[in-house]
């Protein structure tokens, strides 16, 4: 009986996988290979890129029109004032979208002042020379961002608000929650930090860790965002670490940096060494950070890029075998990116919470 | 591409070193075992930037 049940469940999954591939085979049936391959290396890189909205998925009608299903984006341009319209109109760069009296034209992921007809002028290296506009639109990137940031205000607020009508018992998703905040503070930054200084750090070892964790799993979802795999984010959350490791360094963190070696030595003494010393403690602050930004951007863009590629063995394959594979392969990659995307968080918060405790260390003076 | 696949020999060599000393540490003293993890992850996380950092220069 229950090995039965074990069979066609298997089936179910079979026919489940098997389902889909015809549709995709014939989507593709009339490119010749080679061309396909450079499609799906396209797709990918599109996907790893920030766009203008939302899209769940497109299809060709019967009067070969590119439909898109998505979500449109507010896009707002600064030419000579404000510009402020949906991204609906740009329609992925296939016409030319008329705001007021000014054309513009989506190429290549980036927005074009064009004229009426939408003609795009390229130089001898395939780069557009039309004048684009200063770009201050809500992507895809901005829009996860702040819907992270409000679901984490909202969250978080209630949940510290919950714990005066409790007298001081997690309730509803606090009790998740709890648990995580509490090994924040007491496995990262109490160890690393010290017990006499960690509480100033606290507000931004939790914010980060949330930020990094909620955008790392919304990557994961069909919505396609890449948040957290852009280098421009990740950029912009180490230089908060950097900025605030240096702007909190005491007398005694400045000083292992330009003094290392302090009174032990003679001053004529230490000059050699110093020469090769101090310039590598100053890279040191820089590539701490600079660390950091990579390890987020690399894991999260390679975690994509390994699911996507897999995604298209599909494409490649075009034979029954290729369905089940790409799928169960596809499947197991997610599963260790659902591990990656907490642990990427925690390592970010671990390290920055290292960096705070050297900034905030103070050696005892003999 | 010989590059790349140089690099990542190397990055699994030492993340494999370090996970394999790291349970030998928790084989002898299991008690230390949070702390011991905690410096594991550090290091391989270091050694993983270092690898992802030369497969973009590749």
């Amino acid at each position: 009986m229950l090995s039965m049940q074990h069979k066609t469940n298997a089936n179910l999954f079979l026919f489940l996988a098997l389902f889909f591939a015809p549709f995709f085979l014939q989507a593709n049936d009339s490119k010749p290979s080679g061309d396909l391959k450079t499609e799906i290396k396209e797709y990918i890189s599109h996907h790893l890129e920030d766009a203008y909205d939302f899209s769940l998925f497109s299809y060709t009608n019967a009067s070969g029109e590119h439909i898109y299903i998505g979500i449109p984006l507010p896009v707002i341009l600064w030419d000579d004032g404000l510009q402020i319209f949906s991204s609906s109109k740009l329609h992925h760069g296939e016409h030319v979208a008329q705001v007021g009296t000014n054309y513009y034209k989506l190429d290549h992921g980036k927005i074009y002042k064009t004229d009426a007809e939408g003609t795009i002028n390229y130089d001898e290296t395939q780069h557009a020379t039309n004048v684009a506009p200063i770009d201050l639109s809500i992507t895809k990137g901005v829009a996860s961002m702040l819907l992270i940031a409000i679901l984490m205000f909202y969250l978080f607020s209630s949940l510290a608000r919950s714990y005066s009508n409790t007298g001081g018992v997690p309730a509803g998703i606090g009790r998740f929650f709890e648990p995580i905040v509490l090994y924040i503070r007491d496995d990262i930054a109490r160890p690393n930090i010290g017990e006499k200084k960690y509480g100033k750090y606290m507000n931004f070892l939790l914010t980060v860790f949330f930020f990094i964790w909620f955008l790392n799993l919304m990557g994961l979802t069909p919505l396609g965002v890449n948040v957290t795999g852009n280098i421009a984010v990740t950029f912009g959350l180490a230089l908060l670490t950097f900025l605030i490791t240096n702007l909190t360094g005491t007398k005694d963190y400045w000083l292992h940096i330009f003094d290392p070696l302090g009174a032990s030595m003679k001053w004529y003494a230490k000059i050699p060494l110093y020469i090769i010393l101090i310039p590598i403690e100053v890279l040191g602050i820089f590539i701490k950070p600079f660390s950091l930004l990579i390890r987020l951007y690399a894991n999260m863009q390679a975690g994509h890029i390994v699911l996507m590629s897999l995604i298209g063995l599909m494409f490649i394959f075009k034979s029954w075998l290729g369905s089940p594979l790409s799928f169960g392969l596809a499947f197991a990659i997610s599963i260790i990116e659902l591990l990656v995307a907490l642990l990427q968080a925690y390592i970010f918060t671990m390290l920055s919470a290292l960096y705070f405790g050297f900034a905030a260390e103070e050696h005892e003076h003999h | 591409m010989v590059g790349a696949g140089l690099v990542v020999i190397g990055v699994g060599m030492g993340i494999g070193r370090i996970g394999g000393s790291a349970m030998e540490a928790i084989g002898r003293q299991p008690d230390a075992y949070g702390k011991i993890q905690t410096a594991m992850l550090i290091a391989a996380a270091l050694v993983e930037g270092i690898g992802f950092a030369a497969l973009f220069a590749v």
